[in-house]
């Protein structure tokens, strides 16, 4: 692990015993976990590549247990990393050494669904699936959908603002939540917003999703849910060149279609995918499209013939329009199935997770090739081309001596020509530790410190979470006083650990 | 009253002096861009003024990455004039508050629309400002220039700034340019309209249309009224591309037909109904209080229900989550500007009324338009001080002082104290 965290505390440490056994008064039974053996399956998230055992694992049933959890920790100077599923792909729950897991797992009950306001309130164990599920009887569903989408939790999708393929039409998961509980490191609880389109004062709850479970636990989530569009139709387009392939992307929007997905691939991607499932993609392509359009069958038809007229004009050599929902789903299988294609030819991968403005992919995508090389590394890419979201996936092993190292030196050139061609960091999995060193490239020292001084309001003691998102870890009343002259921070050169 | 001071900065850096210089002497600015909104929100304490206007402009503008950045005091109309000769929008329908206060339509800027968190009737089924802005420079109350968000439709790097600045009324940070999401603009529409429905058999009209898959875009109702001269009318609108919209308007006529009768309008007919709405005409506005009532959309029809009995005129849009209603002034007893004492009264009291309405429907109600005299002897707290969620109250003081310790920006507006 190449990545520093705060150094643990000792007396901390020390004191594991009677941490065990006040987390053991709040949460009776089976709920705290402390032996070292059976705390190995938190050791890491879906970043396998950082992993660290935490000093131990609660697993509370209710908001009280919450709160009285998150009390005690803040008034012990405890450490506490929230964790929904694990399947953070930034390292959004790497456990604390000397900090506690707080795992959100056995609050998994859909309290309330409500059609006549059209929302679902759910507890943050529920999984993403799990929600549309128990509304598809009535025709509803929760529009988000993350690839982790049978395992990750709702809790995990309100911290990460997590997407998917459909987040072009539908949003990500800041437009389709309403309303949440919130327990704050003092264990205090608050709602944000609720039932209503909006609420008063500043909009806490814009701020709370995405926060990466550093501003507090949720416990509660009252999500927005949509009515399953009557039919769904997708076209598969292969392109001889990547720049064909954009410039239809581009054209497609221009026409004032919003796909419900519009999903690009390489062709080392597609030759993956098609190798593991052989679901009939061309091999002989650079890019191929998935383009998914959704709605009643008059808008799925028109919005066909549009999108193939326009696929045809910028010289689509493959045009195969979904001729039933079999077909559909085979189209989607191969794309689904791009991780584990690539992790048929590799002994491991690194998924990367970055935005560009679109027009900038054929660019980025051969000075990728350039890095390839230059770091020793094959590299294949998924793209959530509507909404320039790249998601290469580096190919290395890890049993190789310096191949990790080369592989995150290689995302690192990625994300900072992602920042350098007017994109962002990430698009959808979250700074967590990963991204964490690379915030400079996007932010300055003011904007990270107003960021910070957030963190402050709802985390005096910054406890929560300890270690994420920030680079640097400055304390609040620091912050407090820092000024800033001329973009210059005094003594910037002192380690703020 | 001695003259405002009043800072007119045209450059970034001239905002940047203009507030460094009020955080050095500890002295509010108040910030005005168009000042469309100005009566709803007047700062309390004594401030020189920040005029915004001159840090105008659309800067980029890219059709293809569905992506426009301007200078905070652009004329939202301006924008919308880019915009639609692209054939896109701003999805969440931005209203102009200007002629609510007798001011001419136009004036309303693309910061003033962000700061208010400002969405029209498509925020049923598009999301509101606060879901269409992507990044954002601005000044804060440190006197230091800051960004948030980014230039892209996807990103999820650091806490969401943005969204932040939506609806935070200039009292964390001065907005300098702001980047927004833009959506192609629905190539055909039409708006189903349903007469003589009570308020009720609208809420469910309405509730029902949103669980069949016809994409409603807006939902509103407006109820008869004895103090004008409507029928009660209930409109759904329907957008898209012409075929579907077709499709889906014969759907919805056909599985709705056992609530009401419905009547299709061409789309010149259904513009004017929702630009209406988008101007609210259809509430008196000459001696009458506009409050402003947001609760769960299911339940908006018991609001009017339990402001009937005050022969109050009102409107629901977002399919029965937002009520704007308009309360009758009593006239004041001599004529004259002064308020007295029973109007004020009378005005608490109806005040109170609402806002324990909104309250008990797990909603809540905002004062929007009222004479200055009267709305200053108004309490603006929504409730008592003690009561209240006082966690969330803390909450905002803290974080309103880690933007601007001071208090220079917007001073006395107290969003806490809404809450």
């Amino acid at each position: 692990m190449s990545v520093r965290m705060p150094a643990p505390d000792p007396r901390t440490l020390a004191s594991r015993a009677r941490i065990v056994a006040a987390m053991r008064d709040i949460v009776p039974g089976e709920g705290v976990i402390d032996q070292f053996d059976e705390l190995a399956p938190y050791e890491s998230d879906a970043l396998t590549a950082y992993a660290q055992r935490p000093l131990l694992v609660v697993l509370p049933e209710n908001t009280a247990q919450i709160s009285a959890i998150l009390c005690w920790c803040n008034e012990h100077g405890v450490r506490v990393v929230p964790r929904g599923a694990g399947t953070s792909l930034s390292g959004g729950a790497l456990p604390a050494q000397d900090g506690i897991v707080l795992g959100l797992s056995r609050l998994r009950r859909i309290l309330e669904i409500d059609y006549d306001n059209r929302i679902a309130v759910v507890q943050p164990g529920v999984t993403n699936l799990a929600v549309s599920q128990a509304v598809a009887a009535r025709g509803f569903y929760y529009a988000p959908d993350p690839s982790s989408q049978i395992a990750c939790t709702i809790g995990g999708n309100v911290a990460e603002n997590s997407g998917g393929v459909h987040c072009l039409k539908y949003g990500m998961t800041s437009h389709n939540v309403l309303g949440l509980k919130v327990v704050l490191m003092s264990g205090e609880v608050i709602e944000l917003g609720g039932k209503a389109f909006d609420a008063p004062g500043y909009d806490l709850l814009g701020l709370a999703v995405g926060s990466e479970g550093l501003l507090g636990v949720v416990s509660e989530v009252t999500l927005r849910l949509l009515v399953k569009p009557q039919a769904a139709q997708a076209v598969l387009l292969g392109f001889a060149e990547v720049e064909s392939a954009a410039r239809c992307v581009a054209e497609v929007i221009a026409h004032g279609i919003i796909p419900a997905g519009m999903e690009m691939m390489d062709r080392p991607a597609i030759h993956a995918a098609e190798d593991f499932l052989g679901v009939g993609y061309p091999r002989d392509v650079d890019a191929l499209l998935i383009v998914e359009v959704d709605g009643p069958q008059q808008e799925c038809s028109h919005l066909m013939t549009m999108v193939t007229e326009i696929a045809v004009r910028n010289g689509a050599s493959t045009v195969r329009v979904s001729g039933s929902e079999d077909e559909r789903l085979r189209f989607w299988a191969g794309r689904k199935a791009a991780f584990p294609a690539i992790g048929r030819i590799s002994p491991d991968y690194y998924c990367i997770d970055g935005t560009i403005p679109r027009r900038r992919l054929p660019e980025m995508l051969t000075r990728m090739s350039g890095m390839a090389a230059r770091h020793g590394l094959r590299v294949a890419n998924v793209f959530h081309a509507g909404d320039g979201n790249l998601h290469p996936l580096i190919l290395y092993d890890a049993n190789v001596p310096g191949e990790l190292e080369r592989a995150e030196a290689f995302a690192a050139d990625i994300l900072r020509t992602c920042v350098a061609m007017g994109g962002v960091l990430t698009g959808e999995h979250g700074v967590g530790v990963e991204k964490r060193d690379l915030m400079g490239e996007m932010f300055n020292d003011v904007d990270l410190a107003h960021q910070e001084r957030i963190k402050c309001v709802f985390d005096p003691a910054m406890l929560l979470n300890p270690g994420k998102v920030f680079p640097n870890l400055h304390r609040c009343a620091e912050l407090g006083r820092m000024h800033v002259h001329q973009g210059m921070l005094p003594f910037p050169d002192i380690p703020r650990f | 009253m001695a003259q405002q001071q009043c800072h007119a900065p045209s450059t970034a850096a001239e905002v940047l002096e203009a507030v460094a210089e009020a955080v050095a002497g500890r002295r509010g600015l108040e910030i005005r861009g168009g000042g469309s909104k100005r009566p709803l929100r007047i700062p309390a304490e004594p401030a020189a003024l920040l005029d915004m206007r001159a840090i105008a402009g659309i800067t980029d503008y890219d059709p293809d990455e569905l992506v426009l950045t301007a200078r905070a005091a652009t004329p939202l109309l301006e924008i919308e004039a880019a915009l639609g000769e692209r054939q896109q929008m701003l999805a969440f329908e931005p209203f102009d508050h200007g002629p609510l206060f007798g001011a001419l339509p136009g004036r309303a800027t693309l910061g003033g629309i962000i700061a208010g968190n400002v969405s029209g009737s498509r925020r049923l089924s598009s999301g509101a400002a606060r879901d269409h802005i992507l990044g954002f420079t601005a000044v804060s109350g440190r006197g230091e220039e800051l960004k948030g968000g980014g230039a892209v439709v996807k990103n999820v790097t650091g806490f969401d700034l943005p969204k932040l600045m939506a609806g935070s009324w200039g009292t964390l940070a001065v907005l300098i340019s702001i980047t927004m999401r833009v959506l192609p603009r629905p190539r055909a529409e039409t708006t189903l309209l349903f007469r003589g429905l009570s308020d009720q058999a609208a809420g469910r009209l309405m509730s029902a249309a949103l669980a069949l898959p016809a994409a409603v875009s807006a939902a509103a109702h407006l109820p008869s009224s004895r103090a004008t001269a409507w029928c009660a009318t209930t409109g759904l609108r329907l957008e898209g591309f012409g075929p579907s919209v077709d499709a889906r308007c014969r759907e919805l006529l056909r599985a709705l037909a056992p609530m009401g009768v419905g009547e299709a309008v061409a789309a010149e007919e259904s513009g004017a109904f929702w630009r209406g709405m988008r101007t609210l005409d259809v509430v008196p506005r000459e001696g009458h209080l506009l409050w402003r009532i947001s609760v769960p959309p299911a339940l908006g029809w018991r609001v009017g229900e339990l402001l009937a009995s005050s022969d109050v005129p009102y409107v629901y849009d977002w399919a029965g989550g937002l009520v704007w209603a308009a309360v009758p002034e009593t006239a004041p007893r001599d004529g004259g500007a002064q308020v007295d004492d029973a109007q004020a009264d009378g005005a608490r009291a109806i005040g109170a009324r609402i806002h324990a309405i909104a309250r008990s429907l797990g909603g809540h109600a905002m004062l929007v338009r009222a004479p200055a005299a009267l709305r200053a002897s108004l309490p603006s707290a929504a409730r008592a001080a003690s009561d209240g969620d006082q966690g969330l109250r803390r909450l905002h003081q803290r974080l309103k002082a880690a933007f601007d310790p001071h208090g220079i920006l917007n001073p006395g507006l107290d969003l806490a104290c809404e809450l």
